[in-house]
């Protein structure tokens, strides 16, 4: 654990320099998004006006539920197309790159959703997972001699991170009988398969137990300590201010703050996303007391000028129901 | 009633001819739906359009027959990327709508009047068997224990079956493959095997394109079968009858439609041959009041399609299908 606390230290002393703001320019970015755009009707779910990821840290993306963040994320991975704006991952443009093309660039999502291969054993979703492999060109496929090393070495490799990931002895059994929490685990070892540079995790912690999200907690820091970046939605706090090096918050459609997990927390904009501007908070006795002198003040003074302000206003109420009539 | 000659005359049909169009039909289906879930319910019109594309080299162009098989494989791909092409990026029934409706396109298309002077219209074509018949080798009748084929019928079923055994192969050597495994996934979940980098939509039109070749080779057996070709031969219920065949067997297993065409055309002819015997005849086992021999014709069909449902209830893997495989939850 202590070797993890130094790793997180030194990757807040990386973004040491680095503003507090949003879209703050980071030294060494793995992804950047620019006036990202996408509405669905008359909503806008995103609008990013810029953001960048630092390479090789672990990066949270939290907000509210409907702030756009898994839409947000389905931009910057191709699985949805943006009505506007331009992003990029290692300096390459993906606008008109696909999905797939995405993934085998390098970064590989998970979804909010586990999709697991419900009909394939644990091992084949996990064989799948691996990248490039020439048993999977129509021609070849029919000849074992062109993939049968290929498909020992990728096996080596799932089981490899079966064990690390706690799935081995269901190595032989369907995906679709797997737990909820077992998926997430074997969605985030699949994407491992590929070598990924950016791993993008949506909501990782997404009803798993407890027990089990401490070794989840552990294998997404474990990614960053293998040099790979990690971006990941999340409601849960406890992890985001566990695990995560830098935190950007979202709130309908846009990034409201940015910064380490301790500033951003503390953060007003952050806490008014939240918890709406007027906190429903209980009032305390000083507050009561003030809006009602408030009121009392208001009535008096409408009561000494009856023709005054308050009786146009009055008038504009009625002709504004009218028009709504 | 006669059970002997029932059963020789079932078994008769459960090896014959027919049964390995249907093999051989539900094998591409099995590709399609069974492996990569696509849902291809026109598989009549690849038959029709690779039967038609064989023979007519030899009836319009005058060529060797054989030279129509490598025309069959050309017109076959290009008809599967014509469904593919727009289809294959949108949900799985949108392929669905756009093949039901192709086939009946090529079925109408083929039999018009104004083509009549290619296709033959309602008749079809016919004269183009010589080369094959040339190369039969039995003569007289063949068969054993009571169950007899006509030589041809036979030369027929032995270049059937070993097409059959040679599909099943190459079934099986790519289903076992890192590209059978892709093929699969996809029908699991589309979007986790695009977010592995894997490009969705070339597997998809591969296995469109070999399942329909599958497709194709059933639609020159029919020409061959029947010495002649028509559009009656081409009609919707053949991909019906193909997915009933495909499912008795057992989807996204090698021998499943090879299974499920014995099955289901023994069954259709038993139950046929049941029927008609049973009211059939002088004092007939059923008597007219209760059915008449027209009526009991079609009672193999009402049979079959009771029979089906109960499959489907109590077995919903088919013969060949994993139980284990049913106990997911697949959403």
């Amino acid at each position: 654990m202590s070797a993890d606390t130094g790793s997180a230290s030194t990757g807040a002393r990386v973004l040491d320099g680095v503003e507090h703001e949003p879209g703050a320019a980071k030294p060494d970015r793995i992804l950047v998004a620019s006036n990202l755009k996408r509405r669905f009707g008359g909503l806008t779910a995103v609008d990013v006006e810029h953001v960048e990821i630092q390479r090789g840290l672990i990066t949270a993306l939290i907000g509210p539920n409907g702030a756009g963040k898994t839409t947000f994320f389905n931009l910057l991975t191709c699985f949805d197309r943006p009505d506007e704006g331009e992003w990029s991952f290692n300096g390459r443009s993906l606008e008109r790159t696909s999905a797939s093309k995405v993934a085998r660039s390098g970064m590989i999502r998970t979804f909010q959703l586990t999709k697991v291969l419900a009909k394939l054993t644990v091992i084949e979703n996990m064989r799948v997972g691996a990248g490039k492999q020439s048993g999977e060109k129509l021609l070849k496929a029919m000849f074992p001699a062109f993939w049968r090393s290929e498909e020992k070495a990728n096996t080596e490799k799932a089981d490899e991170l079966l064990e690390r990931f706690l799935l081995i002895k269901k190595r032989e059994d369907f995906a679709g009988s797997l737990s909820g929490g077992q998926r997430k685990l074997l969605e985030m070892a699949r994407a491992l398969m590929a070598d990924p540079e950016l791993v993008m995790l949506d909501e990782p912690m997404a009803g798993v137990n407890p027990a089990l999200k401490q070794s989840l907690l552990g294998h997404v820091k474990s990614l960053r300590d293998e040099g790979r970046t990690v971006l990941f939605v999340e409601h849960d706090m406890d992890m985001v201010r566990d695990i995560s090096d830098w935190v950007i918050v979202m709130a309908q459609g846009r990034i409201i703050a940015e910064g380490p997990p301790d500033s951003v927390m503390g953060d007003e904009r952050v806490i008014d996303a939240y918890l709406g501007a007027h906190h429903d908070a209980a009032l305390t006795f000083e507050e009561e007391e003030r809006i009602l002198a408030e009121a009392e003040a208001e009535l008096a003074a409408s009561l000494e000028h009856p023709e005054g302000s308050e009786g146009s206003e009055g008038s504009d109420d009625v002709e504004e129901d009218k028009r709504d009539d | 009633m006669d059970f002997g000659n029932l059963l020789s005359l079932s078994l008769e049909q459960a090896l014959g001819p027919t049964a390995i169009i249907y093999c051989l039909a539900a094998i591409g289906l099995n590709v399609h739906f069974g492996y990569a879930g696509l849902l291809n319910f026109g598989q009549a019109g690849f038959m029709m359009v690779a039967g038609y594309s064989f023979v007519s080299v030899a009836t319009i162009w005058d060529l060797n027959l054989w030279l129509g098989i490598p025309l069959a494989v050309v017109m076959t791909v290009l008809l599967a990327l014509l469904l593919g092409v727009p289809t294959l990026r949108l949900r799985a029934d949108y392929l669905a709508i756009v093949t039901i409706a192709a086939a009946e396109v090529i079925r109408q298309t083929i039999s018009a009047a104004s083509f009549s002077e290619y296709f033959g219209g309602q008749d079809g074509v016919t004269g183009f068997i010589g080369p094959f018949r040339e190369l039969n080798p039995y003569s007289g009748s063949i068969g054993f224990a009571g169950v007899n084929w006509s030589g041809y019928d036979f030369w027929v079923m032995t270049v059937g079956w070993v097409l059959v055994a040679v599909c099943c192969l190459i079934v099986w050597l790519l289903m076992r493959s890192p590209w059978g495994r892709v093929l699969k996934s996809i029908r699991e979940d589309e979007d986790a095997v695009r977010s592995l980098g894997k490009n969705v939509y070339a597997f998809k039109m591969q296995a469109l394109v070999i399942g329909g070749l599958f497709g194709a080779l059933a639609g020159c057996m029919t020409a061959l079968r029947s010495a002649s070709i028509g559009p009656s031969f081409f009609a919707t219920d053949v991909t019906f009858f193909a997915y009933t065949v495909l499912l008795i067997g057992g989807a996204a297993r090698v021998f499943g439609p090879v299974v499920g065409a014995v099955i289901f055309w023994f069954l259709i002819s038993a139950l046929g041959i049941f029927f008609s015997q049973a009211t059939g005849g002088a004092d007939p086992l059923i008597p007219d009041s209760i059915m008449t021999p027209t009526q009991a014709s079609l009672m193999r069909f009402i049979f079959l399609g009771l029979g089906l449902m109960l499959l489907m209830i109590y077995r919903p893997q088919g013969i060949f299908g994993d139980r284990r495989e049913l106990a997911i939850d697949v959403r």
